[in-house]
């Protein structure tokens, strides 16, 4: 049992993969570090414990990545889905810590996919973790445990003692009661508010009642709101999320991977008016796969279905719920409690718009419709062959992009642009730096291990002096 | 199985997770053939985000281990000597051993009552037990059991749709490396990164143990067949040695497996599967152990006595192969087979 209060050098807030990073670097630097997770044990690691791989340039072929990332491919394809948001002293760090980050995880025995097979075709620019983000964390978790490194779960912060940017302690509820956890730096590493509805409710209105939540129900956004209300500057917007279409049937917290649907471009996406509404064919994975939570939190109900009949069967990862299947659209129509002649119309007015063309699912090829509103611009096919299939889908969202500015050395930057003195930050909670919006595979677990180490780095060395 | 195609975070764990993704859904017979291929080294449970507390409560180890028992069960010959051994434990076995050892020992003593009061036996195991009898006990017994054995892999060949041959290199290799309780160069798991080389070393000493002790049998039955040199044979003998090595090593396997048994995660096995394990190495230990005694006291008088223990061991050993753990090994080859088939 803790003492009412405990000192440190090093609190660590947050136990995902930036969290435990930047622990496990502060502590190889000689502090005293104490993780506080607000997870019970089974669910702890965050957002991290649903992640697979992490983004990483190399300049030639690793037993673990194939062929070469170079740096500045990997800075083109970043300014290319955010737009050029994103800080460009920030990525480059980003990007040139990543190369060295397989070596420094392996010292605490991660284990890693070889690169000659995987599901997806990554493995050029992404390192996969053998078996999946919870077994990355089983290795960093023991390794804190071998490096004397207190972990404590169930451990909610509730109050943050930052007065002119000066970390002092935290108050932590713990094991039923409320301690102050003193500690001489900190690094935040809490992740996004996605899971609270209630947050999520201000900013997206009564439509964030149906949205599905990817991961962990313990990204409050607790920790968020305390530094906010301290006084650290924010970074990004508070709508922007990283959303995709999801089973509609999924748990509505912690489905993971699982509950994701890719039978979107292999048919039609219609709401619950039977319409289409979006261009199912607009492009290619895996920048579609980011739009469509979007597009579905914006139909009414924040609902649609997506539709395909059998020619697509066995073309996309199976859904770990079954399918809705019937002989006719009709008959469909009324599984997926939708209007039968209107869902008939809607797909007889596609497959008259459907023109031909030689089908490629692994190109933008030449299969579009034409006269019809929305188009669909690729992969367009009759939904002619039975039996059709039908999926209803929702908004998954993985994580939310506002957070906290930071410098170079992942030190939190107050409002007017004042550093704070032993107040660091990494993982989700400082991910809008560097994304404000958009998304590529992987670098969400790219920025909390990079980040991650160079605050424990920061947060050791201010200790240190 | 669903949750795992649709995640295949896994996947290169082992063979399992490849076999699964080449299913969309899962017959029976991909369940057998699935549930045999696993090798239970615990991987995929602690790192699955599925796993207990969360709702969907995989535990792909555990499934595994109950079909894999349930299969034992279901494709041995006579079935009800399955559904009868799987419900014994320890107990069974060991006085299935000492009823064997009561009815040697009876039948000795009716028909050589001497064999037990001889001061300097000098090894001579014929003399208490008659060449003739021990052969036609244990070929007739070994036949059995072969015949059992057999029936049991055609009936899981069927099931699962393998033809033979059943090996192809792949297969082989990995069965006497046990490649897969080391997968990726790594060892099996007891628990969150509890990984040792432990439960794949002991697993050697018994496997190979086991091939040992064969092997010194068979050698001795070359001996007294076709040069017609008759046992007792030297201490530096080929069939001596052999079964030296081998018990010594069907001694520290079988005891190291019962030992991590005890100490593994319940959660990686299935909740009846103790007394079928526990029962196949306690007769392999009470096999060893009685074996190893008997030769340093072959030329004392208590030999008579421990001979017939040790073949009431043997025996009981014999006849409870074709139902208990034993057809793990043959199982799992058949199922190792398979995959080197499909991929």
């Amino acid at each position: 049992m803790p003492e009412p209060r405990q000192e440190y050098d090093v609190v660590v807030v947050g136990g995902g993969n930036a969290g435990l990073c930047a622990a496990l670097t502060a502590r190889q630097a000689g502090a005293r570090v104490i993780v506080l997770d607000s997870a019970p044990r089974p669910f702890r690691g965050g957002n991290s414990r649903h992640t697979r791989n992490f983004r990483c340039a190399h300049a030639a072929p690793t037993d673990v990545l194939t062929d070469a990332y170079r740096e500045e491919e990997f800075l083109a394809d970043l300014n290319r889905v955010t737009d050029g948001e994103a800080d460009q002293v920030l990525a480059r760090l980003l990007i040139s810590t990543s190369v060295g980050c397989p070596a420094w995880m392996r010292q605490f025995g991660v284990r890693f996919q070889s690169s000659l097979r995987g599901t997806l075709h990554l493995g050029r620019t992404n390192v996969f973790f053998l078996g999946g983000g919870k077994a990355l964390m089983n290795s960093y978790y023991a390794a804190a445990d071998r490096l004397g490194i207190r972990v404590e779960y169930e451990a909610e912060v509730v109050g943050l003692n930052l007065r002119d940017g000066q970390f002092t302690s935290a108050s932590v509820q713990l094991h039923g009661r409320t301690e102050e956890v003193a500690g001489r730096a900190l690094v935040v590493a809490a992740g996004g508010f996605e899971s609270n509805i209630d947050w999520l409710r201000e900013v997206w209105g009564s439509a964030a009642d149906n949205f599905i939540i990817r991961g962990t129900p313990y990204n409050t956004g607790r920790i968020l709101r305390l530094m906010l209300d301290a006084g650290a500057e924010p970074i990004g917007d508070a709508r922007q999320c990283h959303a995709i279409a999801v089973d509609a049937r999924a748990p509505r917290f912690d489905g993971g991977i699982v509950t994701r649907l890719d039978s979107l471009p292999f048919g039609i996406v219609v709401n619950r008016h039977a319409e289409r509404f979006y261009d199912e064919g607009e492009d290619a994975w895996p920048k579609r796969y980011a739009i469509w939570g979007r597009l579905i939190a914006a139909q009414p109900d924040q609902i649609a279905y997506s539709i395909v009949d059998a020619k697509a069967a066995g073309a996309f990862m199976p859904s770990v719920f079954p399918p809705m299947v019937a002989g006719t659209i009709r008959d469909l129509a009324g599984m997926l409690g939708l209007s039968g002649d209107r869902l008939e119309a809607t797909v007889a007015a596609f497959n008259a718009a459907v023109r031909p063309g030689t089908f490629n699912h692994a190109a933008l090829d030449d299969c579009r419709t034409d006269g019809l509103t929305p188009p669909k611009s690729h992969w367009a096919q009759r939904l002619d062959t039975p039996p059709f299939v039908g999926y209803p889908l929702r908004p998954g969202i993985t994580f939310t992009y506002l957070g906290l500015r930071v410098d170079e050395s992942a030190r939190v930057v107050m409002t007017g642009g004042r550093r704070t003195a032993n107040v660091f930050a990494a993982g989700e909670i400082m991910a809008g730096n560097i994304l404000r919006k958009g998304y590529i595979a992987g670098i969400g677990m790219t920025i909390g291990t990079v980040f991650g180490r160079i605050a424990g780095e920061g947060a050791a060395r201010h200790v240190d002096r | 199985m669903t949750v795992c195609n649709a995640c295949r975070y896994c996947e290169q764990y082992c063979p399992v997770f490849p076999a699964m993704e080449q299913r969309a859904t899962f017959a029976k017979a991909d369940l057998v053939y699935l549930a045999n291929l696993c090798h239970n080294c615990g991987e995929c449970l602690y790192a699955c985000q599925y796993a207990p507390p969360h709702e969907f409560g995989i535990n792909v180890p555990r499934t595994l281990a109950e079909i894999r028992l349930e299969s034992y069960e279901e494709y041995c010959w006579p079935a009800f000597m399955g559904t009868a051994f799987r419900r014994s434990g320890i107990a069974t076995a060991l006085l299935l051993a000492a009823a064997f050892s009561a009815i040697l020992f009876v039948a000795t003593f009716g028909q050589n009552p001497a064999a037990f009061n001889q001061a300097a036996p000098a090894g001579d195991f014929y003399n208490v037990i008659p060449h003739v009898v021990m052969v036609t006990l244990f070929g007739g017994v070994g036949l059995y059991v072969v015949a059992a054995i057999a029936i049991g892999v055609r009936r899981f060949r069927r099931e699962v749709g393998l033809a033979a041959p059943m090996f192809n290199r792949r297969a082989l290799r990995d069965v006497f490396t046990l490649r897969h309780l080391h997968t990726t160069g790594v060892d099996c798991t007891s628990g969150e990164e509890a990984r040792s080389p432990w439960r794949r070393w002991f697993h050697h000493c018994t496997f190979y143990g086991f091939l040992l002790c064969f092997a010194s049998t068979s050698v001795a039955a070359v001996y007294h067949t076709v040069f017609g040199w008759f046992a007792p044979y030297a201490y530096t003998s080929i069939p001596v040695l052999l079964g030296t090595v081998g018990g010594v090593g069907l001694l520290i396997g079988p005891a190291g497996l019962l030992a991590l048994r005890r100490q593994r995660d319940p959660a990686l096995s299935a909740g009846q599967q103790q007394g079928l394990d526990e029962s196949f190495i306690a007769l392999l230990l009470l096999t060893s152990l009685t074996g190893l005694v008997l030769l340093v006291l072959r030329n004392q008088s208590v030999m008579a006595a421990l001979l017939i223990v040790h073949l009431g061991a043997v025996l009981a050993l014999f006849l409870t192969l074709p139902y208990g753990k034993f057809v793990h090994g043959i199982y799992r080859t058949a199922a190792l087979v398979k995959f080197g088939r499909e991929s």
